[in-house]
């Protein structure tokens, strides 16, 4: 069924604009880079010269899911859909592995080069994104730099460690949390600090039930950012009096989705910003 | 009958005391017991307090809610398969909190959540009592249900599609299915008054009910008067199930089994089915929560998925006797 639908669509938009003019000159890097994912966003406008990034999805311009938001919006918005990105007659398009399978395909059957990127899940593939951009964009020296100040920020976190490991536990929405296998745990870590999920055995993201996460009485909690005024049963959790009644009330870090759900080069602030809670939470105790 | 009661009352106090001790916090039955009576660790006692007891209150204040309203609206339309979630009161109740919650009303005066849910169910009794009339046939009033339950779900969903809030969208099933994990005491105070004043305007209506089963003339002669009846069941129905939705979701086919189950026992009078609907009704949805905890408890399965389970053939087999009793 959806098949034959690409294959229809496929058919009326290269009779209307010609089957293969989509795809630029194959050599040299290419000039107009269109991407539909709100990661290889960023970290295309991070990368690409002047000129050669032509459009960024509708979430880069947002402050809630985008650091680069304002950025983005200079650039031409897109949504994501087939006809649109086909019709701005990109040279290379970038998606999220799990963008929607069936544009994808679809712009690959008219011809469009499409790149995806998986979702990160350590700090390494932030490297090795940065890298692969780099090479698709043909900036490899402006990623090789970027890289090399990632690599020094990161290991000046790590070196600023305490004496003793707080407890930390990530409490995203829908009261899931990160365990072994994610950069958020891994970020957790690097900050000199004792990750719960993986002191449970989670892998990945796993549902954390608020009972649980009262009973291991972690010293600091990291939540996401609210979405000031208005309301959402995943996020009210967070107000359930259970967090507040503790003895010892875990001291609660924000750090917003978007610093860190992409691989980026700032997602390193993200673990600057938990060394500087767990310095603190070791320190009240020497006191 | 007294040994009916009985029995429930024991049933509601096991159900409770089994929906106080199951969880994902790996507490047994003395660490819970001693935290619940303020001894045990402090995590201990937080989550007996402050998670488990608000959820076994709200699992049986809920139960009560949808069995004695399925039992009033099944005495009052004459109709075995009346029941707020199959006439769309329910459906319509989460499309009112669905507004408040989500566009920020209930953010600035938490009595919205309610109140707006109420307003919902409100609309929903009204239209069913105008779409199907009193005395309407099975079919009738079933697709009076029907229509009204999808143009709810549908505006539920748009709403949820076009709140600010970005998770919004992927709360949907909450809304149709129901769930009490993580619900608060904050949850209870809001909307544990609204049901017992509900529970109390519908059982003001158990005595013209009564004699409204020996016909309206008799109940007429008895000075009975079925308007009267008619307004304390909408505003009553509409009050408790708007409060119960507006806290835990819709919650299917619990009026529907229960009244049924129990009506037998109890005999047909409505005085006695009323009050048993409720005790009955509070331990079904006490169970099912239970059965929710430990079938998987780190998948968060919701509550309406388990009561559907068991309603939903229910519902089949009581539309298959009333076919078998028209013909």
């Amino acid at each position: 069924m959806t098949l034959g639908k690409g294959w229809f669509a496929a058919l009326l938009l290269s009779l209307l604009f010609g089957a293969s003019s989509a795809t630029a000159s194959a050599d040299g890097p290419p000039r107009r880079v269109v991407s539909m994912n709100v990661c290889t966003d960023q970290l295309a406008m991070l990368i690409a010269d002047e000129g050669q990034l032509a459009s960024v999805s509708h979430m880069a311009s947002q402050r809630n899911f985008s650091v680069l938001w304002q950025r983005a919006g200079a650039l031409a918005v897109n949504h994501g859909h087939a006809e649109e990105v086909y019709l701005m007659r990109p040279d290379l398009v970038l998606a999220g592995a799990y963008s929607t399978r069936v544009t994808i395909d679809l712009l690959r059957r008219l011809g469009v080069r499409v790149e995806t990127f998986a979702p990160v899940a350590s700090l390494d593939d932030i490297r090795k994104d940065i890298l692969a951009m780099g090479r698709l964009l043909g900036q490899s020296p402006r990623a090789d730099a970027m890289v090399a100040a990632f690599d020094h920020e990161v290991a000046a976190v790590r070196t600023s460690h305490g004496d003793r490991k707080p407890l930390a536990a990530l409490y995203h929405a829908n009261s899931y949390t990160s365990g072994r296998g994610t950069l958020a745990a891994e970020i957790v870590e690097l900050a000199a600090l004792d990750n719960l999920g993986t002191r449970l055995g989670l892998t990945g993201t796993a549902r954390l039930p608020l009972e649980s996460l009262v009973m291991n009485a972690p010293e600091i909690i990291v939540t996401g950012q609210r979405y000031g005024g208005d309301n959402a049963q995943a996020t009210s959790v967070l107000d359930h009096p259970a967090l507040a009644r503790g003895p010892r009330p875990p001291g609660a870090i924000v750090i917003a989705d978007h610093e860190w759900i992409c691989g980026l080069p700032f997602t390193i602030e993200a673990a600057r910003r938990l060394a500087t809670a767990a310095r603190a939470a070791t320190g009240r105790e020497a006191r | 009958m007294r040994a009916v009661f009985a029995l429930l009352i024991i049933a509601l106090v096991v159900a409770f005391a089994g929906s106080l001790l199951v969880g994902p916090a790996a507490l047994d039955i003395g660490a819970s017991l001693s935290a619940l009576f303020g001894g045990g660790t402090e995590p201990a006692r937080i989550v007996m307090w402050e998670i488990r007891l608000p959820r076994a209150i709200l699992g049986a204040s809920v139960g009560a809610t949808l069995g004695i309203a399925g039992a009033a609206l099944q005495g009052y339309l004459r109709n075995p398969l009346a029941d707020p979630g199959v006439l769309g009161i329910s459906a319509s109740a989460s499309f009112g909190a669905v507004l408040a919650f989500y566009f920020g009303a209930a953010a600035v005066a938490p009595l919205a959540l309610p109140l707006s849910a109420m307003a919902g169910a409100a609309g929903a009794a009204m239209l069913v009592r105008l779409l199907a009339g009193r005395d309407a046939g099975t079919l009738t009033l079933i697709l009076a249900g029907v229509a009204i339950s999808s143009l709810a779900s549908a505006l539920t969903t748009l709403a949820l599609n076009l709140a600010p809030n970005p998770f919004a969208a992927l709360e949907i099933l909450f809304w149709m299915l129901g769930s009490l994990t993580d619900r608060s005491m904050a949850h209870v105070w809001l909307a544990l008054p609204f049901m017992m004043l509900g529970w109390l305007l519908m059982a003001m209506s158990a005595r013209t009910l009564n004699a409204l089963t020996l016909g309206e003339d008799v109940a007429a002669t008895l000075g009975e008067s079925p308007k009267r009846a008619q307004l304390l069941i909408i505003a009553g129905a509409s009050i408790a199930v708007g409060a119960a939705t507006a806290v835990a979701g819709a919650i299917a086919f619990v009026g529907l089994v229960v009244p049924h189950l129990l009506r037998r026992l109890v005999g047909g009078r409505p005085s006695a089915l009323l009050p048993a609907s409720a005790l009955g009704g509070a331990v079904l949805v006490l169970l099912a929560d239970i059965a929710v905890r430990l079938i998987a408890p780190e998948r968060d399965i919701k509550l309406g998925v388990l009561t559907a389970l068991i309603g939903a053939p229910f519902f089949l087999r009581l539309v298959l006797e009333t076919r078998r009793e028209s013909q």
